[in-house]
């Protein structure tokens, strides 16, 4: 590889790194606090992050298309979707909480967090593509 | 409060190997496939579950909650920032708004039965392992 794109790669690697520190430690955070004030028998920190990550992801990629409202370098995207956004939310996590709810015996909590996960998170990434075309459009909010 | 501080450096340093390890190994397999289909959030996600089985196998098993660093490391640092549910429901949606119905109906249908599988498949394994190996 060329010296030059050996840096341009480097680059990329360094912000999915830094993203991805900065949206971990957020979604610890944030499952520490809703264990705090909801309790642990539905899985609501992982489904917070979950749907917000889904949201944020689906606003930025829309508002930094080409020719729309806001324009972001390779690195940026990198630093905001692969590495915040990647980092913010989890699919193990995910699988694992659902597990032990079926493990332990409660198959219809489990099905519950399957189906309201998919589509509170699919929707949220709409959400935010559907904002974005707004700001796009318009011009503003 | 110091506790946490010293639990939240163990997820640094596990999400600064997890979301590179998701970059490297998603381009790897998008170079190699092609993007048509998500494959690449596909393979780390369904490999971070099984990881993430066993590790919790690992925890029941044998106890490794004495050491709630590894815990912070690995699961909530490393696999959390290796797996990814933002880029299933950016991908899914791209598809859906491409008019690819029947393939974004797959990456929701595949994801969720191959991750779970993993993660049962993981979990059931390395308990039996870790059982085995004790007795």
């Amino acid at each position: 590889m060329r010296p030059a794109m050996k840096r341009e790669t480097a680059g990329l690697y360094l912000a999915v790194c830094a993203g991805s520190i900065l949206g971990s430690v957020l979604r610890a955070l944030a499952s520490i606090a809703a264990i705090a004030w909801l309790g642990d028998a539905f899985p609501i920190g992982t489904l917070f992050v979950n749907v917000l990550g889904s949201f944020i992801i689906g606003f930025y990629a829309t508002l930094t298309a080409p020719g729309s409202r806001m324009m972001a370098s390779t690195r940026h995207g990198q630093f905001v979707m692969t590495g915040i956004c990647g980092g913010f939310t989890t699919f193990s996590t995910f699988s694992l909480e659902t597990f032990m709810l079926a493990r332990n015996g409660d198959m219809p909590l489990a099905a519950l967090n399957i189906a309201v996960s998919v589509v509170t998170w699919l929707l949220a990434a709409w959400i935010g593509q559907a904002l974005a075309m707004r700001m796009n459009r318009v011009g503003g909010i | 409060m110091q506790e946490a501080a010293w639990a939240i450096s163990w997820v640094v340093l596990g999400s600064a190997l997890g979301g590179p390890a998701r970059y490297f190994v998603s381009g790897l397999i998008g170079r190699r496939v092609g993007e048509t289909f998500p494959w690449g959030t596909m393979v780390v996600n369904v490999t971070g579950a099984l990881m993430m089985g066993a590790l919790a196998a690992a925890v029941a098993v044998k106890g490794l909650l004495p050491a709630p660093q590894t815990w912070q490391f690995a699961a909530v640092g490393f696999l959390g920032s290796y797996t990814t549910v933002s880029s299933f429901s950016l991908q899914t949606l791209t598809l859906a708004r491409d008019g690819q119905f029947p393939r974004a109906g797959w990456n929701i249908v595949l994801s969720l039965v191959l991750c779970l599988s993993a993660l049962a498949a993981g979990y059931e394994a390395a308990a039996a392992a870790l059982r085995l190996a004790a007795s």
